[in-house]
């Protein structure tokens, strides 16, 4: 086990390539558990930018600014009685949260946050993704008719054919993607995630702005069309609540209901994260062939520690602005406990960042060092440049996020009819006139 | 299923026994726990697939019974009964029952009370579509609008309050005119809310006016005709909402409204579109009533002859309103006693919700919603 343990550690390819099982399943658990924390910061985060959104505080009670308020509800809905209607098809009911939690994760495993920083490169990556991220509905479906109640079911209905015909215009808006990947250096396209995101620093050009504007057109038609497959606002017809009390999850309670909101919130970061191998170079950083230099890629790789930070800042300047009065004095004490974790996070990452640099630069050191002291630098280098994937892939997807927000805050919501206007009429036309025209420009080009 | 739930139910609930897996109607229940009911308003609907085929409003969830309340009180005593009816508008009903009971006494409010009912009134309608905006917004889904409107509600809130002492159910007016004299600051207040409120209209309109989903969901939806309204009975922006330019204020001028110079909006297609349409620009011109009014205001005093005890003659009278939501009118019955006989209200929100059967018919259970939330109705007034 530690040999399986120590020979992934100088490897270059994702552990599923490199047939290392433990390391899969390391990954396989970070990954749950950074996709789990992510959903509670953003689940903090969409509550106070919605709530700044609409001029007032958002939660301000549980711990400094809320920020406990996910924890508190988590353990809320933990503790609530489970409640199974007399009338619901028991097992079904059962079983659906978990259809839709499962989808939403397992997309995961192809998901690359680095070239080798993914559980596994598979060769037909982004089909299994969209054949993955689309089984989340069969949950909802499954959900709405189990309940056995009307508004769930209209919701699960509502969802059913709401996914089927966004995903006709998702699927064809991601074949002009891959089709752009053909034209790369090799002269073959790729489907694998980590292939379309090498083929972007190939071309050297996100594909969003490849042959313009066709790139940025199927980047629209993909962008809308996630809305819709993840059931948000505007297309939140689902759950509709004011024309369907909950939709699907009416008849949910307590933790089946929390795991439907985590598969959701799930699903809102794997479909961001599609677009962003997609489209928006997924893991790379910006111009990384234009600036190039180990200058810049030290400069680069100083932004994770640089951001954190800022974090560390913004939460010591709020526990300065808190009021003085003894009732925060508990809140002030925990905001800068958390500034300070935040700052040190920040040390460490700088500190990373600086000392990856000289591994990898390979400055002369006065003296010769010890070969497994060698080692020790080389894997801080590859530590350093892997938190550098990560962090260009999640301030990307954070984008996205931020993204969906926005549209909450802002949109009112489509008739289920309208909605299928958009879907079949404009966005799907579109999607096939890009395609044919990303198609014949490519042969052109190439 | 159930049985019909009374003789003149429109909608036939029975439905046959049918195999598994068919495919017969839907009957389902909106309310009277319903997130865009507006409170305790049920509506069966008979859906095929999402299609409304057919409505039926159960009311009656709210009945407090204010109209049999009033027998056995005096008329001054119940005076704020009647701001519990419409709470989002309680100085419109107020302005509504004191003029009644002062037709039938044959006196009027003196000139000065005559301008401050206006402008409490007016300021009322604004408050009152603010509050018909945010819910209507919020039904259609778009969440923000909500909370700017109560933003802006609470300025003419906090001026009810320094008026009155009270906020929602005011009891501004009293039979005679007013009880008290207008605070020092008032018509700067009022003058400040309304340079304050002038482009916050915008902001609402910005978010609202042109956006494609809100016009999608909106235009076409929900579309009585002009005639058919009047057959209904309908009132108020809905009416004039469908082109029948009809409001009391101009129609039969009461309080001092003949004296200021205002328009009334009327829409075309009489859809949901047209009714927002027609309310924006009723805030709009309220907010120039209450201008002429702030500056005109005369001098004077506040209360009219009427007596220490309310005795009216033997007689009856009906008086009527412009309310925000459309005609509000108190027919009221005397005996020559110091309670009145019989009191009955012909509430806006009431009459109003009759239309919805007739505007959902064929529409979508989405539209349903946008059109409860456009008739803009209050249980407290429907169920009374």
């Amino acid at each position: 086990m530690l040999t399986a343990f120590m020979s992934y550690l100088g490897s270059e390819v994702s552990p599923g390539v490199a047939g290392n099982q433990l390391w899969a399943l390391i990954y396989v658990l970070i990954i749950f558990a950074g996709v789990s924390v992510a959903v509670i910061c953003m689940n903090w985060l969409e509550r106070k930018a919605l709530a700044h959104f609409q001029v007032r505080l958002g939660p301000m009670r549980v711990g400094p600014h809320g920020l406990l308020q996910p924890i508190a509800d988590a353990l809320k809905l933990m503790l609530k009685e489970d409640i199974i209607p007399a009338q619901a098809d028991q097992f079904v009911f059962w079983v659906a949260p978990l259809i839709g939690l499962l989808a939403a994760f397992t997309v995961y495993t192809v998901i690359p946050f680095g070239p080798s920083q993914a559980v596994s490169d598979m060769n037909i990556g982004i089909l299994f993704m969209l054949g993955v991220s689309s089984l989340g509905v069969l949950g909802i479906v499954v959900a709405g008719w189990a309940s056995n109640s009307h508004y769930p079911l209209i919701g699960a209905l509502r969802s059913s054919a709401q996914m089927v015909s966004y995903e006709v215009a998702m699927g064809l808006a991601v074949i002009s993607a891959i089709l752009m990947t053909s034209l790369n250096t090799s002269g073959t396209g790729t489907l694998s995630m980590i292939g379309i995101v090498q083929a972007q620093q190939q071309q050297g050009i996100w594909f969003l702005f490849k042959f313009f504007p066709l790139g940025l057109i199927a980047f629209a038609i993909f962008a809308i069309a996630m809305v819709a497959e993840v059931n948000r606002t505007p297309f939140d017809l689902a759950e509709a609540e004011s024309e369907l009390t909950a939709g699907f999850h009416t008849e949910y309670s307590g933790l089946r209901w929390s795991l439907f909101m985590l598969a959701e919130y799930a699903a809102m970061i794997a479909v961001s994260s599609i677009a962003v191998t997609l489209w928006v170079g997924g893991w790379m950083r910006p111009f990384p062939n234009l600036l190039h230099a180990p200058a810049w890629d030290f400069i680069f790789s100083m932004f994770p520690g640089l951001t954190f930070g800022g974090l560390a800042a913004i939460a010591f300047i709020g526990t300065v602005r808190m009021p003085s009065h003894s009732f925060f004095r508990i809140q002030r004490i925990g905001l800068a406990v958390f500034a300070a974790l935040l700052g040190f996070l920040a040390l460490f990452l700088l500190f990373v960042a600086v000392v990856g640099h000289f591994a990898s630069a390979g400055v002369a050191l006065p003296v010769a060092l010890p070969p497994k002291a060698a080692d020790f630098l080389r894997a801080i280098a590859r530590f350093s440049d892997g938190i550098d994937y990560v962090y260009w892939f999640v301030l990307k997807v954070a984008v996205f996020m931020y993204l969906f927000i926005w549209y909450r805050a802002t949109w009112p919501r489509y008739r289920f009819d309208q909605l299928m206007k958009v879907g079949w009429k404009v966005l799907l036309p579109i999607s096939l006139g890009v395609l044919i025209l990303t198609a014949a420009v490519g042969v052109i080009v190439s | 299923m159930s049985a019909p739930i009374n003789e003149r139910s429109n909608l036939d609930l029975e439905t046959p026994e049918k195999p598994y897996l068919d495919s017969n109607e839907l009957i389902i229940n909106m309310g009277p726990q319903h997130p865009a009911t507006h409170g305790v308003l049920r509506v069966i609907l008979k859906l095929d697939g999402e299609k409304v085929l057919g409505t039926e409003c159960v009311i009656g969830y709210l009945h407090r019974g204010v109209e049999k309340i009033a027998e056995n009180r005096t008329y001054t005593m119940f005076n704020p009964y009647v701001d519990r009816m419409d709470y989002v508008a309680a100085v419109s009903n107020g302005l509504g029952y004191c003029e009644a009971v002062e037709k039938l006494l044959n006196t009027e409010a003196p000139p000065r009370a005559k301008y401050i009912r206006v402008i409490l009134t007016e300021l009322n309608r604004i408050a009152s579509h603010q509050l018909w905006l945010g819910t209507h917004a919020l039904d259609i889904g778009a969440m923000t609008p909500l909370f700017y409107t109560f933003r802006d509600r609470e300025e003419i809130l906090k001026i009810f309050e320094k008026y009155c002492g009270a906020r929602l159910t005011t009891h501004a007016f009293r039979i005679g005119g007013c009880q008290y004299e207008t605070y020092a600051g008032f018509e700067k207040d009022v003058k400040n809310f309304l340079t304050f409120f002038a482009p916050k209209i915008d902001e609402y309109e910005a978010l609202l006016t042109g956006n494609r989903i809100w016009l999608e969901r909106t235009k076409n939806v929900g579309v009585i005709s002009g005639a058919d309204a009047i057959a209904l009975g309908v009132t108020g922006p809905v009416l004039r909402a469908s082109g029948v330019k009809w409001d009391l204020r101009k129609a039969q001028p009461y309080a001092a409204y003949s004296e200021f110079d205002f328009e009334i909006p009327t829409g075309e297609n009489g859809d949901t579109f047209d009714r927002y349409m027609v309310r924006m620009i009723e805030m709009r011109q309220s907010m120039r009533i209450i201008e002429q009014a702030v500056n005109g205001i005369p001098e004077g005093p506040i209360m009219g002859k009427v007596p220490k005890v309310i005795k009216p003659p033997v007689g009856e009278i009906y008086h009527s309103i412009e309310a925000p939501k459309g005609e509000l009118g108190y027919f009221i019955v005397s005996d020559g006693s110091t309670q009145p006989y019989r009191v009955r209200v012909r509430p806006p929100s009431f009459v109003n919700l009759q239309a919805l059967d007739v505007m959902v018919r064929g529409m979508l259970v989405a539209d349903v919603v946008a059109v409860i939330g456009t008739l803009d109705i209050v249980l407290g007034e429907v169920d009374r």
